[in-house]
Formats: C-alpha cells, sequence, structure tokens
C-alpha cells in the first residue's frame, strides 16, 4: 500500500516513514546560486527542505520550518524573502511540481526587485539534500471506522508525518490518506474535519490529538 | 555486563526499539564488517564499542576489525589528518609509500569476508582494493571534515574512496563531491555511558567538594580539551561581563590532548586569566573522568560550548540530554544541536555569549522549557539508536539505489 495507490476499501494498513538523508553536492552561497539549484533539484530535496523540521523539531516552536526561509534569514539576512518564503502555503499545494514552482517564484520575484546580492558567511551556505525514505507497515490496521479512530490515538509522529505529508506530496495523493479512506466508509463528514485541520500549523503531537477529538463524533 | 538492546528503552522509549526490531526483519542475518584503526580511544572506537553489540542483539552478524600499524604509519595519518583539515602539510613521496606498503599488508591480513564492509576514515581506507576480488558491498565512512583538503592528500585517497558504493558523513559542510551516493550520519551519544547516565545526587555533591565548587551558587560549565579552538578565553571573558551582575561561578574543565604540543600553553593562559578569582576553576581532568565530567554537567546551571572552529562537538548533546540549555558557538555540528532560542542560544562573540548567559541566569522558566526542549531534541535525533537505526538504513538504501521511497512491506 505505502508506495501504491491507496486502495480505499480495504482495512487501513498504518505505515510509518524512517529516512536516511542523501546529500546531493549542491550548495548555494547566494539567491542566484540558489535559484540555479533549485531548478534542478529532485522532487525529493524540495520536499526534504520544506518539510523534515516538522518531524524532527516536533517540540518548541521554530519560526521558520522551511529551510530555504531559515537560511534568507539567518546567513543572507533578507528577511524579506524569509517571510514570504516561510508563507507559501504548503497545504495548498498538490505536487512538489508546484511547490518547487512557488519557492522559484518567491525568489525571482525577491531579485527582481533589484536587491543587491549578499553572499553568505563561509560556513553558513545552503547544502541541498533529500531524503530516502523507507516505508513500512507499523503493524497496526483498522478494519472499521471505531478501530480506526482508537489506533490514531497510538500512532508515532512518523506515521502522521507519512499519512500527512509524505502520501499527499511525494505519493501525490489527493489529500491525506486518513480522509480517503474515510470517504470512503461512508464518513464524508469526519473526512472533511480532518481534512480542515493544518499539520503545518500545529505539532505532530497536537494533530494526532485534533483527530481522536475528531473521532469522538463518532460516539457523540 | 554487556548492554543489551532492551536497556535502551527507558532512554529511548519503547516505540524505538520496537521500530529498531521491525527494520532489523529486514536485514537480518546479514554480515557486517567494521574496520578502522583504532580499539580504544577517540570517537570512531566509542561509538563502535556500543553499535557493535547492539547491532547484535538485533540479529545482525555485525563485526569490528582493527588494521594495523606501525609508528611510521600512524605518523603518516596523523599528517594526513591534518591536511585534510586544511591543515599546510609537508607530505614526502616516502609518506605516501608507506601508507601504500601498510595498505597492502593489512590487505594480506584483514578478514574482510562479509555482505558489507564499513570502513571508517582515511586510515584504512586503501582495503577497498579487495572490492575487484570479492564484490560485496563497501561504504567509506568518513568521520573527518576533509571539505577542504589539501590537494595531495585527497588526490592521493580519491580513487580509493571512488571505488566505494557509497560514502557516509556526519555533516553536508564535511563532504566533497564526488561521483558515488552520499549519505548524512549525524554521531551521537549514549544515554547509558559514564558520561551520560543518571548519577545519585550524593555523588554529583562529592565531586563539586572534590574540586571546591560551591553547590549553592549559579554555575557556568564549558567541557572542552585546553584549546584555542574552544576558545577557552573568550569564555572566561563572557563570565566577567557576566559576573558584573550576577551571582555565579565557572568551571571550565577537560582533558589535555597529548598530541596537542599547543595544548598546555593554552592552559596556561587560561590559568593565568582566571588567577586571582576564586569562582572561575579550570580542572585538568585525568583520562577516564567521564563520571566527574557527567556530575560537572549535571550540577551545572548553563552548558557553554563557544567554539570558534568545531568538527561536530557532541559536548553539546551531552548537556543537552542533562537538560541544560547550551550557549553554543555558532560553527560546525554545534548549529545542528542548539536551537537558537529553542534548545539554547548560539552566540558570535563573548559578549553575545554574556548577554545569553546573564538572560538565562536570570529566568528559570526559561532554562527549564530549553533544559526539556534540549532534552527532547537528543532524545529523537542525538541517541545511539538513531545511529544504529541508520546503519541499517544504509545496508538497505545500498539495495535500491535510485529509489527515493522504498517500500518495505
Amino acid at each position: 500500500m505505502a508506495g501504491e495507490p491507496l486502495n480505499p476499501e480495504a482495512p487501513f494498513v498504518f505505515h510509518t516513514e524512517r529516512h536516511l538523508v542523501v546529500l546531493t553536492g549542491r550548495s548555494a552561497c547566494n539567491l542566484t546560486e540558489l535559484l540555479e539549484h533549485l531548478h534542478k533539484v529532485s522532487g525529493a530535496s524540495i520536499f526534504y527542505h520544506t518539510h523534515y523540521l516538522f518531524l524532527i523539531h516536533n517540540f518548541g516552536k521554530l519560526r521558520f520550518y522551511n529551510e530555504f526561509a531559515n537560511w534568507a534569514s539567518h546567513a543572507l539576512q533578507e528577511e524579506g524573502l524569509a517571510e514570504r518564503l516561510a508563507a507559501i502555503d504548503l497545504l495548498s499545494m498538490t505536487s512538489l511540481r508546484d511547490l518547487r514552482e512557488a519557492i522559484i517564484a518567491a525568489v525571482e520575484k525577491y531579485l527582481g526587485d533589484g536587491k543587491r546580492l549578499r553572499e553568505c558567511p563561509a560556513g553558513d551556505e545552503f547544502h541541498f539534500c533529500e531524503a530516502k525514505s523507507f516505508v513500512m507497515p507499523t503493524g497496526q490496521v483498522a478494519h472499521d471506522v471505531p478501530e480506526f479512530f482508537e489506533t490514531v490515538g497510538q500512532l508515532t509522529d512518523s506515521s502522521l508525518y507519512f499519512h500527512f505529508f509524505e502520501a499527499r506530496l511525494r505519493l501525490e495523493r489527493p489529500t491525506n490518506d486518513f480522509s480517503i479512506w474515510l470517504r470512503h466508509h461512508s464518513q464524508p463528514r469526519l473526512a472533511q474535519a480532518i481534512e480542515r485541520l493544518d499539520p503545518y500549523e500545529t505539532k505532530l503531537a497536537e494533530l494526532r490529538e485534533q483527530i481522536v477529538k475528531i473521532g469522538r463524533r463518532l460516539r457523540a | 555486563m554487556a548492554v543489551t538492546l532492551q536497556d535502551y528503552e527507558e532512554p529511548a522509549g519503547p516505540a524505538v526499539i520496537e521500530e529498531l526490531r521491525a527494520l532489523a526483519d529486514r536485514v537480518r542475518g546479514r554480515r557486517m564488517r567494521h574496520v578502522n584503526s583504532t580499539s580504544v580511544g577517540g570517537g570512531v572506537a566509542e561509538i563502535l564499542t556500543r553499535m557493535i553489540p547492539l547491532l547484535r542483539d538485533l540479529g545482525i552478524d555485525a563485526r569490528w576489525d582493527v588494521i594495523k600499524g606501525d609508528q611510521a604509519f600512524y605518523n603518516v595519518t596523523k599528517a594526513f589528518h591534518n591536511a585534510l583539515h586544511g591543515k599546510t602539510e609537508e607530505i614526502t613521496e616516502q609518506m605516501f609509500e608507506i601508507f601504500r606498503a601498510t595498505t597492502e599488508m593489512n590487505l594480506r591480513e584483514v578478514d574482510l569476508d562479509s555482505d558489507l564492509i564499513v570502513i571508517h576514515d582515511p586510515q584504512p581506507a586503501g582495503l577497498v582494493e579487495r572490492k575487484k576480488d570479492i564484490g560485496r558491498r563497501w561504504v567509506w565512512r568518513c568521520h573527518i571534515d576533509v571539505s577542504t583538503p589539501q590537494a595531495n592528500v585527497w588526490s592521493f585517497l580519491r580513487p580509493w574512496v571512488e571505488q566505494y558504493d557509497a560514502a557516509v558523513f556526519s555533516m553536508p559542510d564535511f563532504a566533497q563531491q564526488l561521483p558515488i551516493p552520499q549519505f548524512r550520519v549525524a554521531p551521537s551519544i549514549d544515554p547509558l555511558a559514564d558520561k551520560n547516565k543518571p548519577l545519585d545526587k550524593a555523588y554529583i555533591l562529592q565531586v563539586l567538594e572534590k574540586y571546591g565548587i560551591d553547590p549553592g551558587k549559579p554555575m557556568l560549565v564549558q567541557i572542552s580539551r585546553f584549546d584555542r579552538l574552544k576558545d577557552p578565553l573568550g569564555v572566561i571573558a563572557a563570565y566577567r561581563l557576566v559576573k558584573k551582575r550576577n551571582r555565579c561561578q565557572l568551571v571550565l574543565a577537560g582533558g589535555g590532548a597529548t598530541d596537542d604540543p599547543e595544548g598546555d600553553k593554552v592552559l596556561s593562559e587560561v590559568r593565568e586569566a582566571a588567577s586571582g578569582d576564586p569562582d572561575i576553576h579550570v580542572l585538568l581532568l585525568p583520562p577516564f573522568s567521564d563520571l566527574e565530567i557527567n556530575a560537572l554537567v549535571r550540577a551545572s546551571t548553563v552548558a557553554i560550548q563557544k567554539s570558534i572552529r568545531e568538527g561536530f562537538g557532541l559536548t553539546v548533546s551531552e548537556a543537552m540530554w542533562k537538560k541544560k540549555p547550551v550557549i553554543g558557538g555558532a560553527v560546525g555540528g554545534i548549529k545542528l544541536q542548539v536551537i537558537d532560542g529553542v534548545t539554547g542560544f548560539l552566540v558570535h562573540s563573548p559578549e553575545g555569549a554574556a548577554t545569553r548567559i546573564a538572560q538565562l541566569l536570570r529566568d528559570r522558566k526559561m532554562r527549564e522549557r530549553m533544559g526539556e526542549n534540549g532534552y527532547q531534541h537528543v532524545r529523537q535525533n542525538f541517541l545511539v539508536t538513531r545511529q544504529v537505526r541508520d546503519a541499517m538504513l544504509a545496508t538497505l538504501a545500498l539495495d535500491h539505489p535510485g529509489d527515493s521511497v522504498v517500500n518495505l512491506e
């Protein structure tokens, strides 16, 4: 199920992901170089730099979870660009192609405003990486909707990360896996309620609690 | 008694152990042979000492071999090490010849029969010559920064490096442009080692008493060898600024580097700068002082790692594991560990360090929040269990070259 289209008729098989960070050997010292690489790197690299901080820094609250924004702010002191990059609405993106274009457009527009190029200090270069993801079943399976919500409360952050972020953008499913499956199990309202959650604005632990809360509507 | 995977359930969490077992199901029975140049001392030996039993406990036939070499060889590798770090070293043809001859001797003597051979650092890199005879998968695990190497040393090593199936670096900044896949695996700390394990309060007090440290006074600590790159004089300068308006004491503790002729000079400069202030404790600790170092960090209020240049700087994770907010120099691996404003502060000067230290000394809630965040950050990202997981993922990655998403049904 992991890499293939989700079969909404079957029981829900929960998956999790773990990844190894791949170094691409590409790095940038200024925005022109960044832009050049943004056109050429893989979609996996775009995904990595816009998503992995949600998984590994799921405590506290970071100013930016988008690493391009982080770099623009810290290494280049280009706060205006950092804000624009961080404001890209990830939830509205349906593919990594769109996301790449949105990032490129933000950088191009910023450069088009006649900004003088800054070089980052030595040691602060942007290194393009990507994740090689390994997806595997967690061993948890839900055969019906009540069982589904019971299981969600026990899921790890990595499992939520996979079903919400990886499945939608890397595997190009139309929405998160949970909503797809619930809709096919005659729960369109619950599916929609989960779709309305913004995983980019909450920690994964909070997201899990919110889904569990939505599940309580079943009993209500 | 040997440490088992089960022992890590408490520090790392049961889900982590369960996940390691699930991943191990996909690589069980495989033979993984690690080769490095020393069995004791140094970070590589330290991490292999912990990882090998854990990998074996997971059903992977992990082994560890050490190459042989005489003093002349190790003098050459020391010079190579410096040259790869960007320091200018005179490397003669005779030195290259010593390296080649030792490699050939080890090629005859080291048993390399395995499914995966992981060669650590430059010293045994030439063992990959065997690949053309036995095939198998080969990984070069480089723990040092080779981003700006001396050209003749890198040209000498590179033909070997390019024969590997993959290279693994601790940080992207350490890597080189290579025609083989490269992965990033950050180093890790062992929560059960003497340096990190939980300690009794009584023992901590005993250590403070031994060194004449006041247990009732807020304490700043930097654990590092006496080396200019760790900026101990900058730490004293920061402390003096803080001390103007805050009650505190400073502990600078670390071992002496036997291979660093500058070490003694730096230590005497530090002692000189500290003289006359009974609240500065400069402690030159002997080898095997891990328990005492652990106690000093646990007793501290704020931990400092104000390096000017740094490899990875695992002392930062060691302090965060003990729930201490960390003031770190914004260099090297410290930038990956200290999340500015979340687990501590990144600083660029003694003045910057002083401002942040004072802020933390005055705000207990901020210290506690950052300490807790740091602990969670280390728990998720810098424990040895994560490095064991990465070792298994790297094995699987070589089974699936080219796939960015691998389905392990």
